[in-house]
């Protein structure tokens, strides 16, 4: 009988999966926002890779499968409303804080709060495809729908983001995104109605 | 990492179409990613696999 857990593919998968774990951090503070809540989401998605690890093919990306892993989680969780109680303070003074009328440079924090008020399904097409680097395919297969819905995401993301940035409507207190918040919950609730199961393939 | 600069050059070509170099925000993105990307590993994480390695063999 195969022993599926043989030593050498248990510690290849755990170097690969170690190599991968600084970007499940950066995916995951993407969506969420919050680094502790975010840190949180990648060890939820340590556990359940580690749990399915039979099913990763090696020789396939460990990046992108974990990707899978770490996003049906957060769908999860949000779903719970494990991340809606506590975001409003805390991500106003963690994240949400920007010099107020600022020229010049586009500061990370603006870029992060920006990227926060986007629809989640926008927002992780962007962080895929303009954050992460994965092609369009990629992301099409992360997501679990078409490429042209990603594209169509991505570009929307985009505008969205463009405008902002250029108009300076940035968004800078947490009353805003807040209402903003309420508004990615309701969709982010049809979104999660409408694909009941969690897929890590 | 190799796949670090195909992550740069697809960053690049994020700009959208028509423009040889993206707008200043898009590569703003990528910066963000990366900062975190960038970041020393907590010492929680490689502990948790460890203690999940030692799970399975013991």
């Amino acid at each position: 009988m195969a022993d599926v857990h043989a030593p050498s593919a248990t510690a290849d998968f755990k170097r690969e999966l170690i190599a991968v774990l600084p970007h499940l951090r950066a995916f995951a503070r993407g969506l969420c926002g919050r680094p502790d809540l975010a840190d949180d989401l990648v060890q939820e998605t340590m556990l359940k890779a580690w749990a399915a690890q039979d099913r990763f093919e090696p020789g396939t990306s460990m990046r992108a499968w974990t990707f899978v892993i770490l996003r049906n989680a957060y769908l999860t969780d949000m779903r719970r409303n494990r991340f809606r109680a506590d975001y409003d303070e805390t991500v106003a003074e963690r994240i949400l804080t920007a010099p107020a009328g600022q020229e010049g440079p586009i500061h990370l924090s603006d870029m992060h709060r920006a990227l926060l008020t986007l629809p989640p399904e926008r927002r992780e097409a962007l962080l895929l495809v303009g954050a992460g680097g994965f092609s369009y395919e990629e992301a099409a297969q992360i997501c679990g729908c078409a490429v042209g819905t990603i594209k169509s995401r991505v570009g929307r993301a985009r505008a969205a983001l463009g405008a902002m940035i250029e108009d300076g409507t940035i968004p800078r207190r947490s009353s805003r995104d807040a209402v903003a918040h309420d508004a990615i919950m309701d969709e982010l609730d049809e979104t999660v109605a409408s694909r009941p199961h969690g897929r890590s393939a | 990492m190799a796949d670090k600069k195909a992550m740069q050059a697809l960053a690049r070509k994020a700009g959208g179409p028509g423009k040889a170099k993206g707008p200043d925000w898009a590569q703003g993105l990528r910066q963000l990613y990366d900062s975190v990307v960038d970041e020393p590993l907590p010492e929680n994480f490689t502990r948790l696999l460890d203690e999940l390695d030692k799970g399975d063999n013991g």
